[in-house]
């Protein structure tokens, strides 16, 4: 295991060298969606409509922050469950996402995906959406307004601390957990 | 008789939201530091100590401990000599949680219509639960629950028959399945008995039980005790990365049932388990 900082856009050179199980800081832009804005998305796309937002080597936070109390940039912010996205990650790994950012395990089609494109699923720890919060210098809601705290926000962090959950590999952090037990 | 209005019942719910989400219960936050005392895992302990390191963060800045703040779940035990005056009960109620979430910058996660799936922006209605007790006094609790851990909670109708040993596989099999998602370390709330519905409230009102006080009826406290002890052993640990310890408490409450019948419900509930309560 070895702790490294890495910047987004991430390459899929950027990733290759990643294992599951390192612990990494992650700096620059990242995008937050969830379920509503999963289907928003998926829809655009379904219906061959432009997606707003450029998914080339993006990083995808699974979360939905409480609003900014006063004299801050972001209310509390920690991941919510992955696995409800994952009917729709395939598409948009292929869309070009690179990383994806979230907690608990994905499905076989999802690990595929990645394990093909090269990309890696990181994993925050829940529960802790304070703490976190204060690795996020700025946020902006860019698309799906309407959907309130499910909106796209645009998020500048700095040292954000995740785990390698999946690795470029298809290499899985809880079946090796599982199988430690 | 005692009048009481209910503007003292909404603000009494409004501050209870507020303290709910700001400050992790002291049974869980001490559950927590023995947690990290038990655990050898260097991976383990580092996410024990930032979830102690969040509660003192967000008590201290008046931050969410988590972002999912919940459907809000308002228990009020109301006394039959009290006599409510000002208004619509549920209407404060609710204008309590909403005066909360606004005021105190929480996610408004609640929608219209399971289908059509309206933010109502205001993280309401909140579920209300309601009894008639003796004396003169109104008791609130408050808990704002998270759905990464409730969409994990199961209920099984048992034959009459079925073994302890049986119950307690179904239990480990709800705590499985919920793995990594539900954010352990966990606290199971846990309903046995009743009718199918009241299995699943009273797992629900299992939480509010200080995880610290031990259960008053032996042989329950005896099987929180065991169930305690496997689930432990299946080794998932916090946030499923492996380790020694799988849930915070084991919180059984049993009420009568039917002769055809032995209702199980578990109400699993992560590591920021919340609620906050008063007597008016």
């Amino acid at each position: 295991m070895k702790i490294v900082s890495i910047k987004t856009p991430l390459s899929k050179d950027a990733v290759k060298d990643l294992n599951a199980g390192d612990e990494i800081y992650l700096s620059g832009t990242i995008y937050t969606a969830r379920d509503a804005a999963h289907k928003k998305l998926e829809d655009l796309i379904k219906r061959g409509k432009r997606v707003p937002l450029n998914l080339k080597d993006a990083v995808i936070y699974y979360a939905g922050p409480t609003p900014p109390p006063p004299r801050r940039v972001i209310g509390s912010c920690g991941p919510t469950t992955s696995s409800r996205m994952d009917p729709f990650t395939p598409v948009l790994i292929e869309l070009g996402m690179r990383g994806m950012i979230g907690k608990g395990a994905r499905s076989v089609e999802v690990k595929k995906a990645i394990k093909k494109h090269g990309c890696v699923y990181f994993l925050a720890t829940g529960g802790i959406g304070a703490l976190l919060s204060t690795k996020v210098k700025s946020a902006k809601a860019i698309l799906f307004k309407d959907l309130g705290p499910e909106a796209i926000y645009k998020l500048e962090v700095k040292d954000f601390p995740l785990i390698v959950g999946i690795d470029s590999k298809g290499k899985d952090l809880y079946e090796k957990a599982k199988r430690k037990k | 008789m005692r009048e009481i209005d209910v503007a003292k019942i909404k603000d009494a719910v409004r501050e209870l939201c507020l303290k709910a989400n700001f400050e992790l219960r002291k049974d869980v936050l001490m559950a927590i530091k023995s947690a990290l005392k038990k655990e050898a895992n260097k991976r383990s302990r580092g996410i024990l100590k930032s979830i102690i390191e969040n509660a003192r963060l967000a008590k201290k800045k008046r931050l969410a401990i988590c972002q999912d703040t919940g459907m809000v779940l308002v228990n009020l035990d109301i006394g039959q000599d009290v006599i409510l005056v000002g208004g619509d009960l549920k209407k404060a109620v609710n204008e309590g949680v909403r005066q909360a979430y606004y005021k105190g910058c929480l996610r408004k996660s609640v929608v219209d219509d399971p289908f059509l799936r309206k933010n109502t922006n205001t993280n309401t209605p909140c579920i209300t639960s309601i009894d008639i007790v003796e004396g003169d006094k109104v008791k609130i609790d408050v808990s704002p629950k998270g759905f990464g851990s409730e969409n994990k909670s199961e209920i099984r109708m048992f034959r009459p028959t079925a073994s302890i040993g049986e119950i307690k596989n179904f239990i480990s099999e709800v705590v499985k399945k919920a793995g990594p998602d539900a954010c352990p370390p966990l606290v199971l709330g846990i309903g046995i008995g009743g009718t199918f519905e009241t299995a699943a409230a009273l797992a629900k009102k299992a939480l509010l039980r200080p995880i610290d006080k031990a259960n008053p009826k032996k042989h329950i406290r005896k099987l929180e005790k065991e169930i305690a002890k496997e689930i432990n052993a299946l080794g998932i640990g916090p946030m499923g990365l492996g380790g020694e310890i799988t849930v915070l408490g084991v919180n059984i409450l049993e009420a009568p049932t039917h002769i055809a019948a032995l209702p199980v419900a578990v109400n699993v509930s992560c590591h920021v388990t919340r609620s906050a309560g008063t007597i008016l």
